[in-house]
């Protein structure tokens, strides 16, 4: 496949391929970007002319944005933390040989399989709930006040539902790694006379930094654009205590039918979503690299 | 110091006995090698010792003390993995030093002793590579460097030469000896290479489905082995054995007689036909079918003339042929 004629063929072969991905793309971002300079209320009926960085601007100037862009990369950086650590204990207690274990891996995993929104519920409803919740439940069992987890503490809490659905996620690319750990590197350990401790420090967690840093890439990319979870819990509140940049975008795009302002707002989240690629990269990406 | 003594050690796993009863003493400084079929336990014996595996039973001392439930860091022995088990994310240094680190040395001290081992090991010019570039050869040399800086009592090698190729496989093996006469360090060395155990050793001992067959020098076991197995195993090509009315004729229910104890003269009381003949330019080793039915290997010099199909008369050399009772233990 490498005589010349061979290889102009196999272009042709790819190219419709490669322009339907391409169309496929950039048109929606060139819509949104159009859209992002122009006056578009669905409410009023002046939805024509262009009104230049109006739109951004208007992001700039609301305190409700910058607290967004905070509430986003904590969600994004506390779901990461608590999943990487946790991950890690985790596949390190299942990868140890136990009776059950087929049985004990699908109940690790089974979280993932739970769909967002009734994720949220379940936890909601069922745990966090001030009344009916079993978190309320074990409080009042030591005597204490039930803690009002979605109006106390919004953003944590969301912080800890989503964590708890991607938790698996994390455990499972955690322990393939472990996995393909070599038995005899850890008993040379061993025998040079490391100790459990100094065995996950110099041994495993430097065989699973490239399984660590696919987590975080991964998850980075689905975290950004959380929303599922605060619409069914917080709904973004108390005030906008927990609302991030998606689900203020969606609060102008359906609830104040503004669809300039969340183009723009869209626009924002691309350019936040690329500058966080851009530092994990500059970060953790070498460990991608063999 | 390196003496170890093991007293009725079992290995079991589960309900099968790799190990059922083994009484092995090794002294201070000796070169042991551990051979023996595919299966044997030289893997689990050598694990035993170095505590990586629990004994089912019995006693292993180590200098005199009782190191039966210590753990491996704990019984200053060395160990060289078959897949050499560097650490691939540190560099050549790291890998050496990783045993003093662990052991809470000074990085200066780390560092005079790393030099050290990688001059006698000529490692100097790779230790700021990774394992991930280096040969076979050198790797290998990485995995004995790590564990020379920690001046063992003992070092343990398991089969530490089958990844390379012939030839490196000499150098190496001459490395090794040359690194056992410097150090004088107790060294046990499992393989089933049996020209490597013949080379290298001081004392061998032929493991057979967990059992010792026998424990010996080099030379002990070529000319006076225990028992058939022993006989057929150590030495190559291997012993031809012969059972029937030729066996009875010396009193044993078999006799064994060397290919290189063979001699082909008009006259020899074996009479028989040429089969295959290899020739490998300093020997020749010639498979003959004897009148009598048996299939002998003779080795005659590299030029001889014989083809398939010639008459050739054998004569087995004088007080060369071993005798073996219906036991196959071997007969005085
Ligand atoms: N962890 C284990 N669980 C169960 N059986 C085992 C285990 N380790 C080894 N065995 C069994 O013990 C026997 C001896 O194994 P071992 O690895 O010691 O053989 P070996 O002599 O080193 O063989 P080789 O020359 O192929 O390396 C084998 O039959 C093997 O199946
Ligand atoms: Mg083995």
């Amino acid at each position: 496949m490498s005589t010349q004629s061979s290889r102009l063929a196999a272009r042709v072969m790819v190219a419709p391929s490669v322009v339907l991905l391409f169309i496929w793309m950039a048109v929606p971002l060139a819509m949104t970007l159009y859209y992002s300079f122009r006056l578009y209320r669905l409410l009023s009926p002046d939805r024509t002319g262009w009104v230049g960085f109006t739109n951004y601007l208007w992001f700039f100037n609301s305190p409700d944005f910058w607290l967004a862009l905070w509430n986003t990369l904590a969600l994004v950086g506390g779901v990461l933390i608590i999943t990487v650590m946790l991950g890690i204990l985790i596949a390190l207690l299942i990868d140890q040989p136990v009776k059950g274990q087929g049985m004990l891996r699908i109940l690790v995993i089974a979280p993932f399989f739970v769909m967002p929104p009734v994720a949220a519920s379940i936890w909601e409803n069922l745990f966090m709930h001030p009344q009916n919740g079993l978190l309320a439940a074990v409080a009042r069992g030591f005597g204490a006040q039930p803690i009002l987890f979605l109006e106390e503490y919004p953003l944590l809490s969301v912080i800890g539902i989503v964590s708890w659905e991607w938790l698996p996620f994390a455990t499972l690319i955690l322990l393939t790694s472990l996995q393909s750990l070599s038995s005899e590197q850890l008993e040379a350990a061993e025998m040079d006379g490391a100790s459990a401790l100094n065995r996950l420090r110099h041994i495993i967690l430097p065989h699973m930094t490239r399984a660590i840093t696919v987590v975080i890439l991964i998850q980075t990319i689905f975290l950004l654009g959380i929303f599922g979870e605060i619409f069914t819990t917080t709904q973004g509140g108390p005030g906008s205590a927990s609302t991030t940049l998606p689900y203020m975008i969606f609060k102008q795009a359906i609830a104040a039918k503004d669809i300039g302002r969340a183009a723009a707002g869209g626009i924002i989240a691309v350019i936040l979503a690329n500058i966080v690629a851009y530092f994990l990269m500059r970060g953790i990406g070498r460990h991608l690299d063999a | 110091m390196g003496k170890i003594t093991l007293q009725h050690v079992n290995k079991s796993f589960g309900e099968v006995a790799v190990i059922p009863d083994i009484n092995l003493q090794i002294e201070d400084g000796e070169f042991v090698v551990f051979v023996g079929p595919s299966g044997c336990g030289k893997s689990t014996l050598l694990r035993l010792i170095a505590g990586l595996e629990d004994v089912t039973a019995g006693r292993i001392d180590i200098d005199g003390t009782d190191a039966t439930h210590l753990p491996p860091a704990r019984r200053g022995l060395a160990m060289v993995f078959q897949s050499y088990a560097l650490y691939p994310h540190m560099t050549v240094r790291k890998n050496i030093a990783f045993p003093l680190k662990m052991a809470g040395l000074s990085e200066e001290e780390q560092e005079k002793k790393v030099q050290h081992a990688a001059r006698i090991l000529n490692l100097s010019n790779y230790l700021d590579r990774r394992p991930g570039q280096l040969s076979g050869g050198q790797r290998q040399r990485v995995a004995i460097g790590r564990a020379i800086v920690r001046e063992p009592a003992a070092f343990l090698f398991d089969e530490p030469l089958s990844n390379l190729d012939a030839a490196l496989r000499v150098t190496m093996r001459q490395e090794i000896t040359e690194l056992h006469q410097s150090l004088k360090t107790t060294m046990i060395y499992v393989t089933h290479d049996q020209v490597e155990a013949m080379t290298m050793a001081d004392k061998i001992v032929v493991l057979n489905a967990g059992n010792i067959e026998q424990v010996g020098s080099p030379l002990d076991l070529y000319h006076r082995p225990a028992n058939l197995f022993v006989a057929g195993f150590i030495g190559s090509p291997r012993m031809n054995l012969i059972e029937g009315a030729e066996a009875a004729r010396h009193q044993a229910a078999t006799i064994g007689i060397r290919p290189e104890h063979l001699d082909i003269t008009e006259g020899g009381p074996w009479q028989g036909t040429v089969g295959l003949t290899e020739h490998l330019g300093s020997d020749t080793f010639l498979k003959v079918t004897l009148d009598t039915g048996e299939l002998l290997t003779v080795r005659a010099n590299g030029e001889v003339a014989l083809r398939h199909g010639d008459r050739v008369a054998l004569a087995p050399q004088q007080g060369k042929i071993h005798r073996f009772g219906p036991d196959g233990k071997a007969l005085a």
